[in-house]
């Protein structure tokens, strides 16, 4: 998808000022959170499980070579093909290829970020195809013509009723004055209308949650089911992955999809977990003749061997987000690429460049939830840390906030100057805001000040409030919190 | 062997620092693929086999699916034509061709058609075996082939699974295991299923039955046989 990620700010703005997608997302923000936390608290080894996952990530990504040599080795004896691709424009070719070889007209999909991050949708329309999301989330976005808001709950940005003006839009072959007030009715009407498509599918597309080195293996995990239908009904089933996603064994995989479903939605496990090997076998009643896997690049080899390789443990949970104070207030469309939140103020940087996506590991409190709730331990805030410096170092950050950090640099490398400086500042802010106790406007803090008063301080420094409380607790018999 | 396919690898190895791979490393991943070896397994399902029973049978409520359980396979024509009736839904089946069925007397309840292959749009309701039963989560393991078509899985709205209690592990591992001691390749879908289909995409409003099964309906088979 094209971005707009240069843009955050503005994007930001304009996603505070949104009551139908601040309603949204308040709804979201305690579903996902408190599932989550209950689902954890159940299982005694969780913790455990992600220090494992993490290692075997660790593992797979130091032999990134030797183990995609060997999936493919299986996928080829299971009579499967693997098309290795460098850039998104490598994998659409080999896509349409594959389509255009079996004289395809519909193309179902199951989600996949890498179809957002290639555009596969819009290249299979110019090229006469009809692609069809199947993903009821999916599938409401691209009626709407929108990108996906959240990588596992696509339509989180939009509440019922815009589902309801969107089906009753499109579906025109339908009774206009039917009611689409509940939700089990837009689930059986999206239901009603796919289950043709699928049935009319000359290929269906899915991504990938693993791909399997001993077994070669893909394995998808979805609740609705519309992964499966997409992948068996088909004579044509296309996987595109990314390289990251191979594991070793099943064992392997059974360990991260523990911590997977736990993370994301807060399920024990989600209700489809599928583990395709191949086309059909010739007894075999159903299922697809060919099984093609699209393996993507996109600069991620070029990752290993960085300060960012540890995000290419990342399994698309979604926690990060889920947790961040950040997306909360914003949305996802806000970070204006495929990948939001904090996974995606790493990620995003790295595969369409600091230049283009340098806001986004500016958008952060720094609070440390993401990490504290990533499955596979990814040190999200310290990465965002890096791209920080490294918009520094390329002087791109915008001049009057190198100016003032040069200012603070300076006194803070001198501690009494700095000291007496910070002392004064508090001084005088806490005199002239002594009689509201906040200020509405401040010279320099206008960022602040557009939206919230800024409260007065009370006169004194951290440094004095520390040294007091230390001169306190050195006291006998008292001890410091 | 394709350009982007060397280049890639090529890519990996250089931004790993090394030019191949040496027969120390290769070693470690072939030993890993072929070992097979267990990470931490959750000790919820370490259990007797009969409270293992009880754990899929809770595990498989919590997320929606329903159980019924029977002492033996004579009943199942019996306690499928009854649940059909109590879910107001006609009284005919798409039996999947499995060996494992063939004992199940369908002319008990003459009123219930029966029909076997795989499924088709119109099919209302499956009925199927299931490989092995995952205590740990209540999730069904299936292993597509002849005798039992994906299709039916996944297309109709209500699945019926015939699972004897023995057939029931503690955990994923001890469900890998029992694939790989078939002594067969891997078959083309191997599918865990945890209660019926669902989504949670509207407002995150749980409803079942997105595009797979409404409800999944579990027959527990207590004894061994008919």
């Amino acid at each position: 998808m094209q971005s707009t990620s240069h843009a955050f700010k503005d994007n930001a703005h304009g996603a505070l000022a949104d009551d139908r997608l601040q309603k949204a997302l308040g709804k979201m923000k305690v579903g996902f959170q408190d599932k989550r936390t209950r689902a954890v608290a159940r299982l005694p080894e969780f913790d455990q499980l992600r220090d494992q996952s993490r290692d075997i990530k660790n593992h797979v990504l130091e032999h990134l070579d030797l183990y995609l040599e060997r999936f493919e080795d299986k996928v080829i004896e299971r009579g499967g093909k693997v098309h290795w691709c460098r850039t998104p424009g490598e994998a659409r070719d080999a896509i349409l290829g594959i389509c255009r070889s079996v004289d395809a007209k519909i193309v179902t999909k199951g989600k996949s970020m890498i179809a957002e991050e290639i555009e596969i949708n819009d290249h299979l329309e110019k090229n006469g195809l009809e692609p069809v999301e199947t993903d009821l989330g999916e599938y409401i976005i691209q009626l709407r013509k929108e990108a996906p808001s959240h990588i596992i709950a696509p339509a989180v940005h939009l509440n019922k009723e815009d589902v309801a003006e969107t089906f009753m839009k499109i579906h025109t072959t339908l009774d206009p004055k039917r009611s689409l007030e509940e939700p089990r009715a837009l689930v059986n009407e999206a239901r009603e209308m796919l289950r043709q498509k699928f049935l009319a599918a000359d290929v269906g597309i899915t991504g990938a949650n693993f791909l399997i080195a001993e077994t070669g293996s893909t394995v998808i995990v979805t609740n609705e089911g519309n992964g499966d239908l997409t992948q068996t009904l088909p004579k044509v089933h296309i996987v595109l992955a990314s390289l990251e996603k191979i594991v070793p064994t099943l064992e392997d995989a059974s360990t991260i999809l523990r911590v997977l479903a736990r993370s994301a939605t807060g399920q024990e496990f989600s209700s489809y977990t599928t583990f395709s090997t191949g086309p059909r076998r010739p007894e075999d009643l159903d299922g697809p003749e060919q099984f093609h896997v699209v393996l993507l690049d996109n600069g991620r080899t070029g990752m290993l061997g960085t300060e960012f390789q540890e995000m290419l443990r990342c399994i698309r949970c979604g926690a990060c987000m889920n947790h961040c104070p950040v997306y909360g207030a914003v949305g996802g469309h806000a970070y204006g690429w495929v990948y939001p939140g904090p996974m995606g103020s790493v990620l995003t940087p790295s595969l369409i460049g600091v230049q283009e996506a340098g806001h986004l590991p500016n958008a952060s409190t720094f609070c440390g939830k993401c990490e504290s709730v990533c499955p596979m331990r990814i040190p999200l805030p310290k990465m965002m840390r890096h791209w920080r410096e490294r918009e520094y170092q390329n002087k791109m950050s915008p001049q009057a906030f190198r100016n003032g950090l040069s200012v603070w640099a300076w006194f803070a490398k001198r501690p009494k100057l700095y000291r007496l400086a910070s002392k004064l500042a508090m001084g005088v802010l806490g005199g002239l805001g002594r009689r509201k106790g906040r200020f509405r406007s401040l010279p320099l803090a206008g960022g602040w000040t557009g939206g919230r008063d800024m409260p007065a301080p009370e006169g004194k420094t951290f440094h004095q409030l520390w040294a007091e409380r230390q001169a306190n607790s050195s006291s006998p018999g008292k001890k410091a919190a | 062997m394709s350009e982007a396919r060397t280049q890639i690898l090529s890519g990996i190895r250089r931004s790993l620092k090394r030019d191949g791979a040496s027969p120390e490393m290769t070693a470690v991943v072939d030993d890993r693929l072929r070992g097979h070896q267990r990470n931490l397994v959750p000790q919820r399902s370490a259990l007797s086999a009969s409270d293992k029973v009880d754990l899929f049978v809770s595990m498989v409520t919590e997320v929606a699916g329903t159980v019924d359980r029977l002492p033996n396979l004579s009943r199942v024509p019996h306690a499928v034509a009854d649940y059909l009736a109590s879910q107001n839904l006609p009284a005919e089946v798409k039996v999947a061709p499995d060996p494992r069925l063939e004992a199940v007397p369908w002319d008990k309840r003459p009123t219930l058609t029966v029909t076997r292959g795989r499924a088709e749009d119109r099919d209302l309701t499956s009925v199927t075996a299931a490989f092995a039963g995952i205590a740990e989560t209540g999730t069904l393991m299936m292993l597509s082939g002849p005798e039992h078509p994906t299709t039916l899985n996944m297309m109709p709205d209500t699945h019926i699974v015939v699972l004897r209690a023995d057939q029931i592990v503690g955990s994923y591992e001890d469900g890998w295991d029992a694939v790989r001691g078939r002594n067969k390749d891997m078959p083309r879908t191997v599918n865990f299923i945890t209660g019926p289909s669902r989504t949670g995409d509207i407002e995150q409003t749980l409803q079942l039955g997105a595009h797979g099964p409404r409800r999944l309906h579990i027959l527990l088979i207590d004894g061994a046989g008919v």
